[in-house]
């Protein structure tokens, strides 16, 4: 069974339609992409999945069970821990507070606590006690990928996590996600950099408008089918 | 010398009651940005409490308060949660327009309820007792255990601000409502909480207003300055600030009054306009706004 699922996931921002009949579907340890232009809905669809927008109950399925329209704070509470676009570190918490927070209210079965996330970032462990908004962009990214390991969740979604950094940064960052992967944990990726994206992932969602203009495994997908899904004609 | 010196000491501690008002307000503000305009009746509700159960129910002070303040938190987590929830938002007038209209409902219903004579708790002699310090110079023991439960509240509320997983939630709703979802935080809830807290907190503040002077219905709004006063003094959303606030604000009133005692008052209010003029952020301002 899927670990996650949409159905015809529909959003609005207002009257304003996002989303029209999107289907993405993620099996557990897998890691998927989400490509598309600037607009395309990428991060529309995370924050219905998560429930900062709301979605018909159906339309998001968890393990087989419909969140669709939870609370965000639900969503989370069941094992799905976003690492939101511009990282989002709270400045009045200091860095290790701002892990910490993630496991608050969650402690789900797995190996990722302070000394893990330390061990994978150990940037971190040195500016710990420093507030969460003095870091780099690149530890700031490692910050918030912490925070939500943090909480052990069975299907990470990543928004964008490469914004604005360095090369080098990126390829640290992104050199972490095979670690993170081998507990079993879903992968959702968001980006714009398709050759990341493709070099991370198994299957490859491209969006465009608001739908699904392409799906498939990165070794099957040309080079033109994905500049005609990304940009359409 | 000695006036000089009685004069500091009687400040200070008036601070204290200062601080407990603002306590309270304070918190609200740090952790959802609302003002709360009903504070001040907030503080004459949880007296009134209490004087019902001491003088109905015959029950002591202390056992007044520990029944008291969990029945401010509920009445605190329950507004919060059905009513000022429902307004809360990135516009600030709807809460303040609400509260204010809290205000007018708890003074006149207060008033419909016990009258607009003046009350005062009964404390058994002990808001008449004090220790001798020096001849001439006194402090009052009620206005001691003022400053203690001043500086006790403080305490309290600053370890639970940065010392638990719940103090983390108040600070990260306060940055960032939304990442805070994303956390597992329910917002309205944590809010409801902080209510609670600020409720019982004024259940403290009450107490020691009632031993001091006399209280009516209608005393609230004058709390409420002072209370403000003493946050803005401190900074916003600062615990510390606002004991220190406090304390300001009695140092300056009690300064005035021993120039003139028409000048009580006054003084402090100017005082609050002087650090206006000269720390626009108020003394210690949080790093983060």
């Amino acid at each position: 069974m899927s670990l996650l699922a949409t159905h015809a996931l529909t959003a609005f921002y207002g009257d304003f339609q996002a989303l029209y009949g999107v289907d993405i579907d993620l099996e557990p340890g897998e890691t998927v992409a989400i490509i598309g232009a600037n607009g395309a809905g990428k991060s529309t669809l995370l924050r219905a999945l998560v429930g900062l927008l709301s979605a018909e109950p159906d339309a998001v399925t968890f393990d087989g069970r419909p969140i669709g329209g939870l609370a965000a704070a639900q969503v989370m509470r069941l094992g799905i821990a976003m690492v939101p676009e511009g990282r989002r570190m709270f400045p009045s918490l200091t860095v290790e507070e701002n892990l910490r927070i993630g496991g608050d209210h969650r402690k789900g079965d797995g190996r990722w606590n302070l000394a893990t996330v330390y061990e994978l970032f150990p940037a971190l462990r040195e500016r710990r006690r420093q507030p969460g908004a003095v870091l780099s962009g690149g530890q700031q990214q490692m910050a918030a990928i912490g925070r939500a390991l943090m909480s052990n969740p069975r299907l990470l979604l990543c928004d964008e996590i490469s914004l604005g950094l360095a090369p080098i940064v990126i390829n640290d960052i992104y050199a972490a996600l095979p670690n993170i992967r081998q507990g079993g944990v879903g992968i959702v990726i968001v980006e714009q950099d398709i050759a990341r994206a493709l070099s991370v992932s198994s299957r490859v969602y491209c969006l465009q408008e608001g739908r699904v203009t392409l799906r498939g495994r990165p070794s099957e997908l040309t080079r033109e089918a994905i500049q005609e899904a990304y940009f359409g004609h | 010398m000695i006036v000089a010196l009685d004069t500091i000491l009687q400040g200070v501690l008036l601070g204290g009651l200062y601080a407990l008002f603002a306590a309270g307000l304070s918190l609200i503000f740090g952790v959802m940005r609302l003002v709360n305009l009903a504070h001040g009746d907030v503080i004459v509700v949880a007296a009134f409490a209490l004087l019902t159960l001491t003088q109905r129910l015959g029950l002591g002070l202390a056992p007044a308060l520990l029944l008291t303040a969990p029945g401010m938190f509920v009445l605190g987590y329950a507004l919060q949660y059905l009513l000022l929830n429902r307004v809360i938002g990135k516009d600030i007038l709807p809460p303040l327009l609400i509260t204010f209209g809290l205000s007018i409902f708890a003074q006149n219903g207060l008033l419909e309820l016990f009258s607009a004579d003046s009350r005062r708790l009964p404390a058994n002699g002990l808001e008449n007792a004090s220790l001798a310090l020096a001849p001439g110079l006194a402090i009052g023991i009620v206005p001691l255990m003022t400053l203690a439960a001043a500086i006790a509240v403080i305490v309290a509320l600053n370890q639970l601000f940065y010392r638990t997983a719940m103090g983390r939630a108040f600070r990260a709703v306060s940055d960032d409502p939304t990442t805070a979802q994303l956390m597992g935080i329910d917002p309205k809830r944590l809010f409801a909480i902080a209510m609670g807290i600020a409720f019982a907190v004024a259940a403290i503040a009450a107490l020691f207003l009632g031993i001091r002077s006399n209280f009516d219905p209608s005393i609230g709004p004058a709390r409420l300055i002072f209370a403000f006063e003493a946050v803005i003094i401190g900074g916003l959303g600062s615990l510390w600030g606002t004991l220190a606030g406090g304390v300001l604000l009695g140092l300056a009133q009690t300064i005035g009054a021993e120039i003139n005692p028409e000048w009580q008052i006054l003084a402090g209010h100017v005082a609050f306009l002087f650090v206006l003029l000269a720390r626009p952020r108020g003394l210690f301002p949080r790093a983060v706004d």
